[in-house]
């Protein structure tokens, strides 16, 4: 069986060439990064509505993203949303205990993501603790709602 | 009446024992152990199907990429959300257009090919001189062919989504003035590897293996006479491109519908 070296290079080029694409497809498409995943920590927030958060939402502080929400579920015993914020290592202990989070929108139709204020309480959050001071996701209906009947008061 | 019914059944019949023989013939050419021989075949007919379908697939990428950034582009802007192009041409190409359409053209392009070929050696009786020689045809002739579809459309089918990826690029952000940060990263934001360039990716080899699989299997059944592998070579064109786009939806409604 003769074989002609350009067809074998032409064959080699062309299957490298696949795995570069499918590189390029991962690293600069996907966002795909080799990092090893960095440490955690749990935090725990329960909101009264979370609009249309969900998991694997940004959860940001001053517009920096520092986590994303791991889950969503609901609390039976108050019968409200709880949800679980996973946040880098590195703010573990920095954060104070009256740090507040609300569900913010990005725009005015973009994704719904977890924003972070601290406050000025010396006690610091640590793994597990839980944020009592939050604030719920903005419905259009309620707040036309309330719109409406503050109209009627009037 | 009866008659009707009769070749009804006999059409039956038939349908079904085609369908026999291509799943013992599938399975009897892709098992065996690869020779040091059957390596260079495999080679050459990479070379073939892969390497000179590259250009086809690459422009048609190209342009695919190009229309995606321009119409998206001219319905984005009426939201104020030209930032989101990168998005919609990765997202649409990823996983839908790139598999499809390179399969489709794969399918016309390399299938109609193996199939002709293959029924040319049938009709000129070489793959009963084989035989008479000792030398399986399934495992000298066909297996190389399936191997190499089954591996070179998903690479044809990278190079159409970064060639497309590319051609949106060009459109959107060098004519359109879309902001270069925001087609890379409202891209990288959304795409998820796992779920959206992999699903595409075994979307493609699903699709390699029936395409390539029809393409074999109708040059080695076909009726040996000229007319006979002219209408082998139509099915084989016409079977692989409703066979994708009726397997495609299938996929996407596994994959993407939300049923798990």
């Amino acid at each position: 069986m003769k074989r002609s070296k350009t067809m074998e290079l032409g064959v080699g080029l062309f299957m490298l060439a696949g795995i570069l694409g499918l590189l390029f497809l991962g690293l600069r498409v996907s966002g795909l990064t080799f990092s090893v995943p960095s440490d955690t920590f749990r935090l725990e927030a329960n909101f009264a509505n979370i609009g249309s958060l969900k998991p694997r939402a940004r959860v940001t502080m001053a517009g920096v993203t520092v986590g994303r929400v791991t889950a969503i579920e609901l609390d039976r015993e108050w019968y409200d949303a709880r949800v679980i914020l996973e946040l880098d290592a590195e703010l573990e202990g920095q954060l104070s205990r009256d740090t507040t989070a609300a569900i913010l929108t990005a725009g005015l139709l973009g994704e719904q993501y977890v924003g972070l204020t601290v406050g000025g309480d010396p006690e610091m959050l640590s793994d597990g603790d839980i944020i009592r001071d939050t604030q719920s996701a903005l419905v259009l209906e309620e707040l036309i709602q309330q719109f409406v009947s503050n109209m009627v008061s009037d | 009446m009866i008659g009707r019914i009769l070749s009804l059944g006999r059409r039956g019949c038939d349908v079904l024992e085609a369908l026999g023989r291509s799943g013992l013939f599938l399975a009897q050419s892709g098992v065996g152990i690869p020779s040091r021989e059957g390596w260079y075949l495999w080679l050459r007919q990479m070379h073939f199907v892969g390497v000179l379908s590259l250009a086809i697939v690459l422009v048609s990428g190209l342009f695919i990429g190009m229309v995606l950034a321009l119409q998206g582009y001219t319905i984005l802007v009426d939201f104020g959300a030209e930032q989101a192009l990168g998005q919609m041409v990765s997202l649409s190409l990823l996983r839908e257009l790139s598999p499809v359409v390179a399969a489709l053209l794969f399918a016309g392009r390399a299938g109609s090919a193996l199939t002709a070929e293959i029924g040319l050696m049938k009709a000129t009786e070489q793959l009963t001189s084989m035989e008479m020689i000792g030398v399986d045809p399934l495992r000298r002739v066909v297996a190389p062919r399936l191997w190499a579809g089954f591996v070179a459309l998903p690479l044809l089918t990278v190079g159409f989504s970064v060639i497309g990826i590319y051609g949106g690029y060009l459109v959107g952000v060098e004519w359109l003035g879309v902001f270069e940060g925001s087609y890379w990263g409202n891209m990288q934001a959304s795409v998820d590897f796992i779920e959206d360039v992999g699903n595409g990716m075994v979307k493609s080899l699903v699709f390699a293996l029936v395409v390539t699989w029809i393409a074999v299997f109708q040059g080695y059944d076909l009726v040996p006479t000229s007319e006979g592998i002219s209408r082998a070579t139509t099915r084989t064109v016409v079977y692989s491109s409703l066979a994708v786009l009726g397997l495609d939806f299938v996929l996407t409604a596994l994959m993407f519908g939300g049923f798990s």
